[in-house]
């Protein structure tokens, strides 16, 4: 049992990449990895006022979306979109804990309506005035993996271009020590049921028993296993090698997921 | 749609264990709240805790996954039989052909709540009992229960706030149309923990009462906790007469405010006329509602408003949270066995705790329990970050 789609649009951030057309660059082997601190955008999406109560996992989800979506040649607030993240906003969870934590327990509004994990949904839907269904996801280290089968699942059944978002970024001590999340990444994906200017691949993915695939080049190796939302990487490679052929993503302890790339010519 | 049948279905909430102790509840119009005594909690406020939770014993080779979430979700899989309806199933499908979507607000974070007060006075580290994946992570009450069940199908949490686990069911609706797999275990889990009672509170949403939906001088919700299953697979071609099915899923983004629903209920209003949409059904077609209906001023209005515009002012609704509580993650799949038990019994529970119905609110809301044959209900669930979902659940003639 196979779904497919195109991948209409794409967008990369995490440490040492800025964005899709940088990170196919040196995934491809045409440039060479140099790792740096992910640098995060301020959401111009956003009204000034929200863009002061947003943290770093919202502006790293948004970043990502509104590059994937500047590529597609759809309107934004049209797609439907799957958001997958392992945590939600790390630093926004420990501040509330620790206020929770002492004999006085007084906790900011913002920060407890922040918390939700849908809160980069909610901005994203709010600054793009995206009304269709949106869904919200979190597999711990399978949350790429299980947001990409969903996302296929929803634009193979429902017939509908749709957004896909996967990001996670660290978490202060002394959570840090039990989730040690090393810094942000994410990756977007705009998926279309058929082949559109934007396109650049077709995309086909089915449930495996195969051991999952790593990769060679190190740097990329410890990246993808540093960040669920890196579990994409694999599949990034494939995008940016703009070859055709197959990787098996890591997804669960008893399953994988077999992707196949063909680019759209 | 494709219609799915519910094979079996469970809750546990503060009205009862079981789906026979939740409906003698709802009968009995008996409320589970009470003034909140939650651990060390100290707020004016009313709770819906579920009795036991504590004394629930996880099996030893899950023990990484203990947590007062993981607890619940143990107590709920063994009512009404469902655990063995699941064990039945995956013997029937095999264990990949069964997925677990669940939705959970929360998860266990009450767990990390108590470690913070457990930190090490030297270098503030987290006790070395701390299991971040079992217990924090939105996943864990997830895998927990596909470890529990033998499982091996996709698994993943939903996290859309109150509406995490109405949106569950289109999930598992989709893989199941995708053909990946035969059936799911779909559901929602929440439990009581600070982050959410102190939460509502410091945005002024929740109140000192019991809550009071749609009356006149409503002022907020009361928090419950809940863990609500259903086994869903293909429904026949000619279901057995009584059977309860899954007609239609509708969902929208409201794409207006984080905390604060759309004030005229657009979102609302759309998701409820995808639902008709997709179970390929009138308004005229529902029977019943049973309302979001959380008891803030503003979320019954818009709901109300939404509710009109669709269905027009005489359709009986009403909302269960002034028995159960709002039980957040769980509330959808709670409301949705709630809607099921209504549809099999002919039985609309009025609301209670609500003494006079808003006048501003113009549709019509039961305030005492009505019994009718029902053929088909609709079931709403809203959340933070605008994301609304609606459930048709109908019988079989």
């Amino acid at each position: 049992m196979s779904l497919s789609a195109y991948v209409s649009g794409l967008g990369v951030l995490g440490p040492g990449l800025a964005n899709w057309p940088e990170a196919a660059a040196v995934l491809s082997g045409r440039q060479a990895y140099r790792a740096a601190a992910s640098v995060l955008p301020t959401p111009t999406l956003l009204a000034s006022a929200e863009r002061r109560r947003v943290g770093r996992t919202v502006k790293l989800a948004l970043a990502v979306a509104l590059e994937a979506t500047s590529h597609a040649d759809l309107e934004s607030a049209t797609l439907a979109s799957v958001f997958t993240s392992s945590g939600g906003d790390g630093h926004n969870c420990h501040e509330l804990c620790q206020a929770l934590s002492l004999s006085v327990r007084e906790i900011s509004p913002t920060r407890f309506a922040n918390s939700v994990h849908n809160a980069a949904a909610g901005y994203w839907s709010i600054g793009a005035g995206a009304t269709a269904a949106s869904n919200v996801l979190c597999a711990h280290d399978a949350s790429f993996t299980a947001g990409l089968l969903e996302a296929m699942t929803q634009v193979a059944v429902d017939n509908t271009p749709l957004l896909l978002v996967a990001y996670d970024s660290e978490y202060p001590q002394p959570l840090h020590a039990k989730r040690p999340i090393p810094d942000a990444f994410g990756t977007a994906l705009v998926l279309t049921p058929e082949r559109r200017p934007s396109s650049v691949a077709k995309l086909e993915v089915s449930l495996t028993d195969l051991p999952f695939d790593r990769l060679q080049d190190a740097d990329f190796e410890n990246m993808r296993h540093a960040f669920p939302s890196a579990r994409a990487l694999p599949l990034l490679r494939l995008l940016a090698m703009r070859a055709g052929g197959g990787a098996v993503l890591e997804y669960l302890d008893v399953s994988g997921l077999q992707v196949r790339v063909e680019p759209c010519a | 749609m494709r219609s799915l049948l519910l094979k079996k279905f469970t809750a546990a909430s503060c009205i009862g264990s079981g789906a026979a102790a939740t409906l003698q509840s709802l009968l009995d119009k008996r409320s589970g709240l009470k003034s909140c005594d939650f651990e060390t909690v100290d707020i004016d406020t009313h709770i819906g805790e579920v009795p036991g939770v504590d004394q629930v014993r996880l099996p030893e080779q899950l023990a990484k996954f203990d947590c007062r979430n993981n607890r619940l979700a143990e107590l709920a899989l063994h009512q009404d039989e469902f655990f063995d309806a699941v064990l039945q199933a995956a013997e029937r499908f095999g264990p990949r052909r069964i997925g677990v979507f669940l939705g959970t607000s929360t998860a266990g974070i009450l767990q990390t709540e108590l470690a913070y007060r457990e930190r090490d006075p030297a270098n503030g580290a987290l006790p070395a009992s701390f299991e971040y994946a079992g217990t924090h992570n939105s996943f864990s009450v997830v895998d927990y229960v596909r470890r529990r069940c033998r499982l091996q199908g996709p698994a993943v949490a939903v996290c859309c706030a109150c509406a995490s686990s109405a949106k569950a069911f289109g999930s598992a609706w989709r893989m199941i149309e995708a053909g990946l797999i035969d059936a799911a275990v779909v559901g929602g889990v929440d439990s009581l923990c600070l982050t959410t009672l102190y939460g509502f509170q410091s945005l002024q949403l929740s109140s000192t009462e019991p809550c009071r939906p749609f009356d006149v001088a409503r002022d907020g919700i009361s928090i419950g906790e809940a863990a609500a299953f259903a086994l869903l697979e293909r429904a026949p071609t000619v279901p057995e007469p009584g059977s309860v099915l899954l007609l239609g899923i509708g969902e929208s983004s409201d794409a207006y405010h984080m905390s604060a629903p759309h004030p005229e209920g657009l979102g609302a209003r759309r998701a409820m006329q995808a639902a008709l949409a997709s179970a390929g059904l009138e308004a005229a077609d529902i029977d019943y509602i049973n309302l979001h209906g959380t008891g803030t001023p503003s979320n019954d209005r818009s709901e109300s408003q939404a509710v009109a515009e669709v269905f027009g002012t005489q359709t009986p609704c009403s909302s269960t949270k002034g028995a159960t509580g709002h039980t957040l993650g769980a509330a959808g799949a709670l409301e949705a066995v709630i809607s099921v038990l209504a549809v099999k019994h002919g039985f609309m529970p009025g609301g209670v705790h609500t003494a006079n119905i808003d006048p501003a609110l113009a549709i019509h809301y039961l305030k005492d329990n009505r019994h009718a044959p029902l053929m088909r209900v609709l079931s709403n669930s809203f959340g933070f970050g605008g994301a609304n979902c609606s459930l048709i659940f109908g019988r079989a003639e």
